[in-house]
Parts: structure tokens; sequence; C-alpha cells
């Protein structure tokens, strides 16, 4: 019998790793449930660390520690306040509409997943291609916000209803500078022989692929423009600072979710975090070449690939170098004993899976169809997918950490008089030029 | 091997067995009562909100039907264009309407007997439609690959290599309508321009 699972994991594995197509397209049920599994976990995990991490660069910008005490460097923070936040009374208020208080968060937590069916994390790493991708992505997203101004409304209370009648204004006036930036990328992608544009986001990654150039590059500087005007309205969209004008707290305390405590707060957040990471991946997978490599055109080559393919690894090597380095500078008491070993061991963690990704690397050089070389190449989709994402969300730190919040008449002017009449101009010059070149 | 490991590896991701179709009549079903019944919410619950999410409810199982039509491109346009822009809008009204005074107020017009009337000559034209509706409509599906859905419409839309699509200049007649409300809300708001 374990003989026979030894033959069948491989083949199972390889099963998944050999095909060139998502589980949506395969009909494969059963890999679709797996893929869902997996990023409903991966996405839970990326929103407890991103919280850890916004905590603390946001403490470092102003020259705190941030979370000190629960763990080594408050490591473990994020699980405190979720063990927290799942232990608290849940109140609902005796004067809130009941079932509508009840169902909010649930709105805007089920927008924020569902889109993530669509996200290519590689060419077949996600649950599904549809046709429809970026449309669906951004229709999707777009009812996160009834989430919001529901809450807003079931609360019964005079702050939450005025973050909620602000959301709203605020969500639809970006959808459309949003909505206009990315019909221009999508009309980068009808520059092949066919002349035939996609919506699929598998489809317009491979269209990069196609054209060997980001499209943030494209005939510079339209795709670059289009970008920021994405990445601006991307912002207002989740509510972030510096156009968090539904939260201000200190206009409206807490905006739409003052009056919620406990769970039911939380998923707020979770919703807010995982709607971050969509729309990062939107913006990745529109101009940034979603699971490509940086340079994939100039230096291409087995030999490159090799030295590409090491990337995940070092990653995780540095990490690990960081919180060794961590250990070592820890005051040297015996109050720290404990906390010394957490991190040791922590780092021991990201070391062992550095170790592992780079023997996978190493073993899974060659271009023939083994498990190695494809669990090598899913990996690389992968991690550069993930580190772009990464990237905008420490952004989102960043000026959350560096801007004033704008006034409300403000946040109006630029989204109206400033973003769309630029995001208009681009989409006819992109228009024109893409005629032009055709 | 046995024949359960078989079957499992068969349901990897390299069967060849080809897509079973995933749209069954149970979802039409369901979507179908869902839509029917969240739209009789929307005409009898008091509180204007919960109307509206009952609303939300309805257009979302209708794209869901579009979807089983093999129309994604209309489902998500559906998705994005009614419930994602049109329904925050009139939540964004409806939340300035005092609801409390509203739900208390008792009514003093009925609006039944229109209400019965229009739905009856609705309902009945539907069912003349279903009895006789073998001659007015083309007697099976019209077949775009789901793959290229979006591209299809477009075509039918705009034309291809230099030709005009079929459905070109109602499309433009309509763009050209909405233009014109556009225009006429914003006269109709601003005095002076």
């Amino acid at each position: 019998m374990p003989n026979m699972i030894a033959i069948w994991m491989p083949n199972f594995i390889m099963s998944y790793l050999g095909s060139t197509v998502t589980p949506g397209e395969a009909g494969s049920q059963f890999w679709a449930l797996i893929y869902v599994l997996i990023i409903f976990a991966g996405v839970s995990v990326a929103v407890m660390s991103m919280n850890w991490l916004e905590r603390k660069a946001l403490a470092h910008f102003q020259i705190r520690l941030g979370p000190m005490r629960v763990g080594p460097h408050g490591l473990l923070q994020p699980i405190a306040d979720a063990l927290k936040l799942m232990l608290k009374e849940d109140i609902i208020p005796s004067e809130a509409d009941q079932f509508v208080f009840w169902v909010a968060p649930l709105i805007g937590l089920l927008a924020a997943f569902t889109v993530y069916t669509v996200i290519p994390f590689g060419p077949s790493q996600a649950v599904s291609d549809m046709n429809i991708g970026i449309l669906f992505m951004l229709g999707v997203s777009s009812l996160g916000v009834l989430g919001v101004v529901v809450a807003g409304w079931a609360s019964n209370s005079h702050y939450p209803l005025i973050g909620a009648l602000r959301s709203s204004a605020q969500m639809v006036s970006y959808e459309v500078a949003m909505g206009l930036a990315v019909v221009s990328a999508i009309l980068m992608t009808s520059l092949n022989e066919k002349g035939t544009g996609t919506l699929s986001m598998i489809g317009i990654v491979r269209a990069q692929e196609q054209q060997g150039i980001w499209f943030i590059f494209k005939f510079f500087p339209l795709g670059l423009i289009a970008f920021i005007v994405f990445a601006i309205a991307m912002i207002a969209e989740t509510n972030r600072a510096p156009f968090d004008m539904a939260e201000a707290e200190s206009e409206l305390t807490a905006g739409y979710h003052t009056e919620y405590s406990g769970l039911r707060w939380s998923l707020f957040m979770l919703a807010e975090y995982a709607a971050m990471i969509a729309v990062s991946s939107i913006a990745v997978t529109l101009w940034l070449g979603g699971w490509m490599r940086p340079f994939v055109r100039l230096l291409h080559g087995p030999s490159w690939d090799f030295i590409f393919s090491l990337f995940p690894g070092l990653t995780f090597l540095g990490l690990a170098a960081i919180a060794f380095v961590g250990v070592l500078r820890m005051p040297a008491h015996s109050f720290f004993k404990i906390q010394k070993i957490g991190l040791e061991a922590f780092g021991g963690l990201l070391g062992f899976i550095a170790l592992m990704l780079l023997v996978i690397a190493i073993a899974g050089r060659s271009q023939d169809p083994s498990i190695g070389s494809r669990l090598n190449e899913s990996i690389g989709y992968i991690y550069w997918f993930l580190l772009k994402v990464a990237v905008f969300m420490y952004l989102f730190i960043w000026y959350r950490a560096t801007w004033p919040r704008y006034r409300f008449d403000q946040l109006m002017r630029v989204g109206w008089k400033v973003l769309l009449p630029i995001s208009l101009a681009v989409l006819i010059v992109t228009a024109i030029v893409g005629v032009l070149v055709a | 091997m046995n024949p359960a490991m078989n079957s499992a590896l068969n349901s990897g991701l390299n069967s060849t067995a080809g897509m079973a179709p995933v749209a069954t009549p149970y979802f039409f079903y369901g979507l179908a009562a869902l839509a029917v019944v969240s739209g009789f919410l929307v005409i009898t619950r008091r509180n204007v909100v919960h109307s509206a999410l009952a609303l939300i409810v309805t257009l979302l199982s209708v794209a869901g039907l579009y979807l089983m039509l093999y129309a994604p491109f209309v489902a998500g346009v559906q998705i994005i264009v009614y419930a994602g822009g049109i329904m925050v809008l009139f939540l964004f009204v409806i939340m300035l309407v005092n609801i409390e005074r509203s739900v208390k107020e008792r009514r003093f017009n009925s609006m039944w007997p229109v209400g019965l009337s229009a739905a009856g000559a609705l309902f009945t034209l539907f069912v003349f439609a279903f009895a006789k509706g073998r001659a007015l409509f083309p007697d099976r599906m019209m077949s775009l690959p789901e793959s290229s859905n979006t591209q299809q419409i477009a075509t039918m839309l705009y034309g291809d290599a230099g030709k005009i699509g079929p459905y070109t200049f109602a499309f433009e007649i309509a763009s050209l309508l909405l233009l014109v409300a556009i225009l006429g809300a914003v006269i109709m708001t601003k005095k002076k321009i």
C-alpha cells in the first residue's frame, strides 16, 4: 500500500503541475475547491501579517516601536487580536435595523473574496479564467461599497450615516476614472495580428508576454499615466488614507463601523484588507506584467532563468537573516529568554523554507517536464506576482504614514476635475496611437 | 492501481473527459425563485432600504440567469451597472429620506388596482409569448462560444474588418440618447453654465 501511494502521489501532483489551464477551464471541481481553500487561507494569513506589518511600519515611520510585547517583536499580536475580537461580545444596537446590521459585513466580505476566483497568480494558477475576467473583478469589487453603505444606514446613528454617504459618493466618482484607466490598458491588449483584445485576466498578461513589454511602459508615457490614475483611484476605492473619508477618525469617530464591535467589526477589517490585495492584483495584472519576471526580454536564456529562479529562496534567506539579527540584538536579560527562543524558531522556519526553495530551484533547472522543473516554474510565477502585490501593500502603508487626509470637496475635485479628464485623454490618445501603430 | 485511485487521478486537471455542463436546470429554478421572491419583497416591504436590498438580490439572480444562457458579458455588465452603480445611487438617495416617518405614515392613495392590472397585462403577454413563442423566437439558443463572447458582441456592435456590424446604428443612436439625457440632467441642475 505505501508503495502504491508512492507511485500515485507524484502522478497526482503532476496532473496538477503539468496542466497548462486553470481548474475552471479543465472543468475539475476537485482542484478548483483546493485552489479556493488555498486562496482563502492565504488571504487570511496575508491580512493578518499585513495587520502586523502596518502597525509596525507606521510605528517606525513615527519613531515608535509598535507592538513589542506579544511574541518577539509583536509577531503574535495579530493572533492575539483575532482571539480578542472573536471573544468580544457581539453588540447590536437596539435602535439598529437588526437584519441589515447583521448582514452588512457579510456583503463586504463576500464581494472582497469572490474576486479572487479570477486573479491569475500564474498561467494556470487561478481558480478560473473567465472571458469577462476584468469586468467581473471591477463589478464584484464595486459591490463591496454596498456593505459599507448599508452598514452605515443600519447603525441608525449620525456618524456612520455620514460615513456611508461619503463612501458611496466617493466610490461612485472614482469608479469612473478607474474604469477608463482600465479600458486604456485593455485597448493595448488588442495590438496583435488579429487585432482582437481580451478582458480575461490571463489573456491580459499573455498579451504583455507576447508584446514583450509591461503595459506600464507601453506607449510611454501613456501606460504610465493610466497606471498612476488607477493607482490613485484604487486608494479611494478601498477607503484608505489619504482618501479614508468614510472612516475619518478625527471627524466621524470611526465612520461607517462606529457601532460595530467584536467579530463583526473584524469582518469589516478583513474585507478592507482583502479588497486592498484584490485591487493591487488588478494593477499588477494590467500594468506590471502579472506573473512575468522582470527583464523577461532583455535578460533571457536558461542561465538568466536560473538566476531569477533563485530569488524566492534568497528572499526567504534575507528574512531569516533579519530574524537572526533580531535575535542578536535582543537584550541579554533572562526576561527575553523565551522571546529569543521564539524568534530563533521563526528564523529557523524561514531559513528552512529558503533552503527548500533553493533546492527546488537548483533541482528544477532543466527544461524537461519533471516535478522539480514544474514546481520551480510555478513557484517563480507565484513569487513574482506576490512580490509585486506586496510592493503595493507596502505603498498603502507608506501613503497612510505620509499624507494628511483630503477634505471631502478636495477629494471630489481630484476625482472629477483631474483624474477623469486625464484618464479620458489617455484613453483617446492610446486609441489613436494604437491605430497608427497597427 | 485500484479503481478508486484511478478515478481520483482522472479528476485531476488533465482529465480529457471534457467539460461537463455545470449549469443544470436546478440552478435555473433556484435563481428564478430567488428573483421572483426578492422581486415580490421589493414591492411589499414598507421600509424602502429593505426594498432596495431585495432589488439588488433580484438583479444579481438575473445576472446569474444570463450566465446560464452563456452570456457572461451581459451578466458582468448587469452586475457592474445595475447592482454596483445604479443601486448605490438608489441607496444614496433613499438614505436622505426620513424613513421612520414614511414607514409610520398611512398611505393616502391606493395603487393596487393599477398595479394589479398592469401586472396582469404583462403576465398575459408572457403567457401569449410562451404559447405562440415557437413562431416568434428562434427555435434554438444562439451559440456564442463562451471563450469569445465579448469579442463576438464587439463584432456585432462595431463591425469587423471595415464592415459595419448589424447593430452599429442602433447602438450609436442609443448612446446619443444617453448623451442627451446627461446634458439634460446637467442643464436642469445648473441654471448658469
